[in-house]
């Protein structure tokens, strides 16, 4: 914990400073797209959360494998920790989605194949935090959950690749792909990129911290178990 | 210093709005929870000692 302590601060504030740049550069200093007029800005917010919401599910699956094959329980909580930050990405993704979707589709919500496995994802995650909360044994609901977990990655996996195997949906191709041709422009690449650093290590910062607040508060749950055995 | 957002100016707005508020809920109840439970441990700590 004291290395996730001493680093802290660093990721916090770095964060802060690709997140000013990303959002202040996207937002003041790029044109608008040709299509898509001014609402092409909300991809800095859209494309970032979305990404995080999709590999924090992946963060929650390699922690919680390392908490069934190890018995390692920081892993266990580093899951817990990650699942609000992830459902917060999520709903972020679903919500600027929907507002951008409005003006380019006609329409704030449509059961295309990628919106409804984020919209399944967001339920996995909101499942996934009542599930530890509901179980008393810590050890219990770290089985549970993180069987629950294996489940969820279904979806975050299809979230992620849904618009390849569906083409009858609305939702576009990826933003960033190696692909040039399928690849966004450089003018709106750039800010992008800074844009999704922040929120990469605003995920990084939070989970460092929940983390630890998940230790402290096993420590002393720990101590209140001692106290009360005579 | 405003770019000019046209015709979507309260789309663009809303979506940033409101994923400043759902950002900034998040962070801001980190650390209250973390600091009320630092203050929890600090108490069992001294209550033991």
């Amino acid at each position: 914990m004291s290395l996730s302590k001493r680093i802290l601060p660093w990721v916090a504030m770095l964060s802060a400073i690709c997140l000013a740049t990303g959002l202040i550069w996207g937002f003041f200093f790029t044109p608008d797209d040709v299509r898509q007029g001014s609402t092409v800005k909300i991809i800095y917010l859209h494309v970032p959360t979305a990404l995080m919401a999709i590999n924090a599910w992946l963060m929650m699956l390699v922690a919680s494998l390392i908490w069934l094959i190890r018995r390692h329980h920081v892993s266990a909580l580093a899951a817990r920790a990650a699942a609000p930050v992830g459902l917060a990405m999520t709903l972020v993704a679903l919500l600027t989605g929907a507002l951008w979707g409005q003006p380019m589709w006609g329409t704030y919500w449509a059961w295309d194949p990628r919106l409804t496995s984020f919209m399944i994802l967001a339920l996995f995650y909101l499942g996934y935090i009542t599930l530890w909360s509901a179980i008393e044994d810590p050890d219990t609901a770290a089985d549970l959950t993180s069987v629950l977990c294996l489940v969820g990655s279904v979806f975050a996996l299809l979230s992620r690749y849904a618009v390849n195997f569906w083409n009858q949906g609305l939702h576009q191709g990826a933003s960033l792909s190696l692909d040039k041709e399928e690849h966004v422009s450089n003018v709106f690449w750039q800010p992008l990129v800074v844009s999704i650093g922040g929120f990469v290590l605003l995920f990084l910062a939070l989970v460092l911290l929940r983390t630890q607040s998940e230790i402290i508060s096993r420590r002393t749950q720990a101590l209140l178990a001692r106290e009360r055995t005579p | 210093m405003m770019p000019d957002l046209g015709k979507y100016a309260v789309t663009v707005l809303l979506a940033y709005g409101v994923s400043g508020l759902v950002l900034a809920a998040l962070v801001l109840q980190s650390l209250i929870r973390h600091r009320s439970l630092r203050q929890k441990l600090s108490d069992v700590e001294d209550r033991r000692q």
